[in-house]
């Protein structure tokens, strides 16, 4: 089953929920697992946020557009915000040194850690994000199959 | 047992204090804010505070909470104090190791691991 959609959502943190409970039930109407569920809704998170706070700077009279789509073996979101954009490249890396013990600068390690694809354009304000579903492993497939 | 905020509930044992995280999900920046202020509070009360953060309810949670429980261990560690986090599961646990948090924070399987696990030197 294929899946796809766009919003342009406020730039409120709350805004979130409702793409992400649109989201849910497009992956579970695909078999993702569980597991591809979560990393998807963190990544959604971190991504909607920094949009949202270090984008668009909290101003409501700014939007994030957010677009989806869900195919049977990947899902795939694009999210733009409306600020000036970013170098990725310059985002310390918060595991190691003093920056291990600074509460923020996290965000992006859990989005690469969790999709298989992330990538920004040229500005930095766009970032666009994939994650390939699961395989099940051979005895699970097995069993399903035993199951039918 | 206390209920703060519904966010925590808090009990306060003999060895430890052990607060209890109530919501499943830790998302939203006033639950944050509002979570940050409850704990702050607790830890404020008493100097050299054993303090146990359970897990068990929490399902999902954000970068921004970690960054909420290092700013408390931080205030925990001025005072004399000593932090454990316990019943956390493997997907959280799996936030905590990416960000190589499993560094600063002792995290133990459960309550009574975590309430032996306190140095009692202090």
């Amino acid at each position: 089953m294929f899946v796809s959609r766009s919003f342009v959502v406020a730039s409120s943190p709350s805004a979130v929920v409702d793409i992400f409970n649109q989201i849910q039930p497009g992956m579970q109407a695909n078999n993702f697992s569980e597991e591809d569920i979560f990393a998807v809704h963190l990544s959604l998170e971190e991504a909607f946020i920094n949009a949202v706070k270090h984008g668009n700077k909290m101003e409501p009279s700014k939007a994030v557009k957010i677009d989806y789509s869900i195919e049977p073996d990947k899902i795939e979101i694009t999210m733009t915000d409306e600020g000036e954009g970013f170098d990725p490249e310059v985002i310390p890396d918060p595991r190691y040194g003093d920056n291990l013990y600074k509460p923020a600068g996290r965000g992006m390690l859990l989005m690469r850690s969790f999709m298989d694809v992330l990538e920004y354009n040229k500005k930095g304000n766009s970032l666009r994000m994939i994650r390939y579903r699961e395989k099940r492993s051979p005895k699970l497939q097995q069993k399903a199959s035993n199951s039918r | 047992m206390a209920s703060l905020k519904p966010r925590i509930s808090v009990e306060y044992g003999e060895k430890a204090t052990i607060i209890t995280f109530t919501d499943e999900k830790i998302l939203e920046e006033r639950e944050i804010v509002e979570l940050q202020e409850s704990l702050m509070g607790i830890v404020e009360q008493s100097e050299k505070i054993n303090l146990i953060l359970d897990f068990t309810n929490v399902k999902f949670l954000s970068s921004a909470v970690l960054g909420l429980l290092i700013r408390v261990s931080k205030k925990i560690y001025e005072r004399d104090g000593q932090l454990r986090l316990c019943n956390i599961s493997p997907r959280i646990y799996e936030i905590f190791k990416i960000t190589r948090l499993t560094k600063i924070f002792d995290i133990l399987p459960d309550r009574a691991a975590a309430a032996s696990s306190f140095n009692t030197q202090q």
